[in-house]
């Protein structure tokens, strides 16, 4: 795809360890992500996928190496990771919605609390991403009276109104029933088009292969294998893939 | 059964220890949640000295009698001070049993907080950290605010019994409403019919406290109430 900015290294991963106790989760992680890609992190479970996803907004702590993401070396204990996480969006498998507030409070809390925006401006902007991920008229609903689907695409537009250039998704459709799946990934795939860069995690092989730049493919804390979706679907090398793709395909 | 004769002569002076009943839970209440809250993000910390302190404070008042406290509080410390620093502190029932109260209620009020905050899924504050939001303002916009509402029964049961500990504040001649039964029934000997009258003023009381709380509970169900036109 075009919209790849090779000068532009968003994420730069190197020889990432994560330790939980005495277990191993991460065992020497090498990646790079440029402006613009998307990158599809696929494998089977308890491979690390989540894990390594969760180190880039240092939700987990990485054990040793280092994680640069837009030039900020957030392994760096002295980096103000608020900040950079501003910048980071972030969809959960879960959805997470504030159960407290709102669809359109949810939206705004984040740019108002942090004084991005004014309390206008930030309701301009959630309507606007209410919108287009097609919730205008739930604004005023909790989260509680949504479908998961729904939840989920709010759960974006919370995460796109801090204007994060870079968006990593934890199993964003795994929690859903499967009627509602297609909703959520036409939202992502919409996202993908317009350019932004994006780290998904996802069991929805038929989504890496349409939408993905990049297939990761991750088993027993490593990246095994990593290509082109055609490559990484059409003519795996690595044991350990093929094996994966026989039986999820 | 002397009922007559007890609300004819005894009313006034029951009503006017209940009002001090009220009074006392009311301020100590507002107190111990200050204290509770204070002292449950003091334990949640990662400050060691904080935690201590915190730690020690609610061991002390859990593994202590509130009636021991008081007697500490009004008898002990005011003669302490007053052969260390200050030869005429003096300090009334009133003062010494609202501290009592406070610290008491502060305590079993920080375990509550705290049990509401683990019932926050984690992903609640992960969700807001990872927008950027920093710890402390994670903590007063998502993770308090429904702490507090999985809190609700046990902090309406901590009311009831700090309303109900309030009578053990007689000791220290705090002219609550069991006190002034007492001293009804030292010069009457009319036992049974004034203690059910006190008895019942408890019941009112706190009957009182749980419609309120059950409003508030219902209240606080996250709804949408009445769409807004925008």
């Amino acid at each position: 795809m075009t919209h790849i900015n090779k000068e532009n290294k968003k994420v730069v991963v190197t020889n990432l360890h994560k330790y939980f106790d005495d277990l191993e989760v991460l065992t020497g992680i090498d990646a790079t992500i440029f402006e613009g890609e998307v990158v599809c992190v696929i494998g089977p479970s308890g491979s690390g996928k989540s894990t390594f996803l969760r180190c880039l907004n240092k939700l987990e702590d990485a054990t040793s190496g280092t994680i640069i993401i837009d030039g900020f070396d957030i392994t760096d204990k002295k980096i103000n990771i608020n900040k950079v996480r501003e910048n980071i969006g972030m969809v959960f498998q879960q959805f997470n919605l504030f159960h407290n507030m709102t669809v359109i409070k949810n939206i705004m809390m984040a740019p108002v609390s942090l004084k991005k925006m004014t309390k206008d401006e930030a309701y301009n902007k959630a309507m606007e991403l209410l919108d287009r991920v097609g919730l205008a008229d739930k604004a005023d609903s909790f989260p509680g009276e949504l479908s998961g689907g729904q939840q989920q695409r709010v759960a974006i537009a919370r995460a796109l109104a801090m204007n994060p250039d870079i968006m990593l998704f934890d199993e964003p459709t795994s929690a859903l029933d499967p009627e509602m799946v297609g909703e959520v990934l036409d939202v992502m795939k919409e996202l993908a088009a317009e350019g932004m860069t994006m780290i998904v995690v996802t069991h929805e092989m038929g989504f890496a292969r349409e939408v993905a730049d990049r297939v990761l493919f991750m088993a027993d804390g490593v990246i095994c294998e990593e290509g082109t979706p055609e490559e990484v679907f059409g003519n795996p090398q690595n044991e350990r893939t093929q094996d994966f793709l026989r039986k999820v395909l | 059964m002397d009922f007559g004769r007890v609300l004819q002569e005894a009313l006034p002076m029951l009503l006017e220890g209940l009002w001090l009943t009220v009074r006392v839970s009311i301020i100590s209440i507002i107190i111990g949640m200050v204290i509770g809250l204070l002292m449950c993000l003091m334990k949640m910390s990662k400050n060691v000295v904080l935690k201590a302190i915190a730690n020690v404070y609610i061991w002390i008042i859990r593994g202590t009698p509130m009636l021991v406290q008081a007697l500490i509080v009004f008898f002990g410390f005011p003669q302490l001070i007053q052969m260390t620093i200050n030869p005429n502190f003096r300090m009334d029932a009133y003062t010494a049993g609202i501290i009592t109260l406070s610290l008491n209620a502060g305590a079993y009020l920080a375990e509550i907080y705290r049990g509401g905050i683990m019932a926050v899924p984690k992903g609640q504050s992960e969700a807001a950290r990872s927008l950027g939001l920093s710890q402390s303002k994670t903590m007063m916009k998502v993770v308090l605010p429904q702490a507090i509402k999985f809190s609700i029964p046990s902090l309406v049961n901590q009311f009831i019994i700090t309303i109900k500990d309030t009578s053990i504040l007689s000791v220290i001649g705090l002219a609550e409403v069991v006190n002034k039964a007492k001293t009804y029934v030292g010069s009457t000997y009319v036992y049974f019919a004034t203690y059910a009258v006190v008895a019942v003023m408890y019941l009112v009381v706190i009957s009182v406290l749980m419609i309120i709380s059950n409003y508030i509970e219902k209240k606080l169900k996250y709804e949408a109430k009445g769409k807004k036109k925008s």
